[in-house]
């Protein structure tokens, strides 16, 4: 377990900044407490400071986890965030997606979302935007990278 | 009347030399302490003036800045001076202030091996004379060094002990044993140096063929050789089917694990402000499509109202201006200045492109 270094803080704070934006300081900076990213095993833990002096205590072979895994860096230092990551990035999400109930089952089984399933969208989305979808009853589902709009300008979707 | 113009003249130069020598001459209660060495002048005259009136104090700084300097330059013009390279010099004196030290004092070294053995036993150095008399060359010699008193290697004349092998080389035996003495002393004075400044010395532990090495250890016996060049190894080329050794890399070092978490919190936020400030504060690829997109709708609407008015002309005239992708200027904001020949747009607009073709039609505002 490390903290992790300029290069890899800079590689991950690009990729969370997709989701949240300038919000990320309020990720960085906590007002209840101290909270720091640790690097385990190529994986990205936010943990509070108390949790990581319990976890010091635990030899590295034997530690799984600990706090939250935010994501993880592939073999070519590439940042791969993951759904556990979404409690803490719906909060600050800067856009977002509600999809309809009746796509809503299709689309957590790994379907795409049609235009007529769109419930809401935050204003001025751009193309491959990174935003978080909800359902309609204001739960976080996923944060996705990429979000398709249909073809031709003058739609409503275009940038 | 010339008598007058020699008058004025004359009282102008009485002025003028006044008022130089109240430039140069300062007056002050005190006189201030100079040390010239230094180029130091210590003013102690209370600051009267400037203690009553507000905050900008400026002239009256500058004027006590002037005069002080004014009086130290007089100072360094009384100075003995000399010539040096066609450069006119004044020597300095000695500097007389004690300045502080630049660096931190430097911390006690450790004792050597031999310090340490001597401590334990409470061996005392020996006053030993410097020269001794050598019976051999009939003077007084140095007791070690060149030419010293008693060096076994410089005798014409050994006798072969009798335990020895008759065609052994004495001679050579003295040389050699000399320069394994010589090499010993030399690796006990790096070791030292090594303890002193805690670096460790680089170790020749599995170096030597024994016969029975594993493949690691022949491994980096091999890498080490290969290195030991005096192109550190950058010339030497590796055998056909010879692999690169893995982690033969600077260790990294990280950061400890609870570090200063306030420090750590401070460099994420400037690296946070960094990324924020570099990103452009305007999406220059979204604000092209914008604009596109208003011009298409305007040139839209115009060409509806062209057709409801029924006029065609053989030709359309009205929008003859072909719109192509073009890169706006940094604010989104067309200028008059992109008007004429424009450019191919960059692939990274999401607009049209019409693949070079040129219009010399006029550009709408």
């Amino acid at each position: 377990m490390r903290p992790l270094t300029e290069e890899e803080t800079r590689v991950m704070f690009e990729k969370i900044a997709k989701y949240i934006g300038e919000n990320l300081q309020l990720l960085v900076d906590r007002p209840d407490g101290t909270y720091c990213f640790r690097l385990h095993n190529d994986r990205v833990y936010y943990v509070s400071e108390k949790i990581l002096k319990l976890a010091a205590n635990i030899s590295g072979d034997k530690l799984v986890s600990l706090g939250t895994c935010f994501g993880k860096f592939t073999k070519t230092h590439k940042f791969r965030l993951h759904i556990t990551a979404l409690d803490y990035l719906a909060p600050y999400a800067k856009y977002k997606v509600w999809i309809k109930p009746g796509a809503e089952q299709s689309f957590l089984y790994g379907n795409h979302v049609l235009k007529s399933g769109l419930g809401r969208i935050t204003e001025n989305t751009s193309q491959y935007q990174g935003v978080v979808v909800y359902s309609m009853a204001d739960i976080p589902l996923i944060q996705v990278n990429v979000m398709i709009t249909s073809p031709g300008r003058g739609t409503w979707l275009a940038p | 009347m010339e008598g007058q113009n020699v008058e004025e003249l004359l009282a102008k130069a009485e002025r003028d030399e006044a008022e130089k020598l109240q430039r140069i001459t300062v007056h002050k209660e005190l006189e201030l302490e100079f040390d010239l060495g230094n180029l130091l002048a210590l003013d102690r005259n209370p600051p009267t003036g400037l203690r009553h009136a507000g905050p900008t104090q400026e002239a009256e700084l500058r004027a006590l800045a002037r005069d002080n300097t004014q009086l130290l330059i007089n100072q360094l013009w009384q100075l003995p001076t000399e010539r040096v390279e066609e450069a006119l010099v004044a020597r300095l004196p000695e500097p007389t202030t004690r300045l502080p030290r630049e660096k931190p004092v430097p911390r006690p070294r450790p004792l050597t091996r031999w310090q340490q053995f001597a401590r334990l036993k409470g061996i005392r150095p020996k006053k030993k004379t410097n020269l001794v008399w050598d019976e051999v060359s009939g003077q007084w010699r140095r007791r070690w060094g060149y030419q010293r008193a008693r060096d076994d290697t410089k005798e014409w004349l050994i006798e072969v002990p009798g335990n020895a092998d008759p065609m052994e080389d004495q001679f050579a035996k003295r040389i050699q044993a000399k320069k394994e003495r010589v090499a010993k002393n030399e690796l006990n004075r790096l070791r030292n140096l090594a303890r002193a400044h805690k670096i460790q010395l680089p170790s020749a532990t599995g170096m030597h063929p024994t016969g029975h090495q594993s493949k690691e250890e022949l491994g980096r016996a091999m890498q080490v050789a290969r290195v030991s060049t005096a192109s550190v190894g950058r010339f030497q080329e590796r055998l056909p089917k010879e692999k690169a050794p893995r982690g033969s890399g600077k260790k990294r070092k990280f950061q400890p694990l609870f570090g200063d978490f306030a420090a750590e919190k401070k460099s994420q936020l400037e690296m946070l402000r960094v990324m924020n400030s570099k990103k452009p504060q305007m999406d220059v690829t979204r604000a092209t499509n914008k604009q596109m997109r208003e011009e298409d709708q305007e040139e839209a609407a115009k060409r509806r109202k062209m057709s409801q008015k029924g006029k065609r002309k053989g030709g359309r005239q009205g929008p003859g201006s072909k719109r192509k992708g073009g890169p706006p200027s940094q604010g989104g904001k067309r200028k008059g200045g992109l008007g004429g020949k424009m450019n191919s747009a960059p692939p990274a607009l999401g607009g049209r492109r019409k693949g070079g073709q040129h219009h010399g039609g006029k550009r709408r505002k």
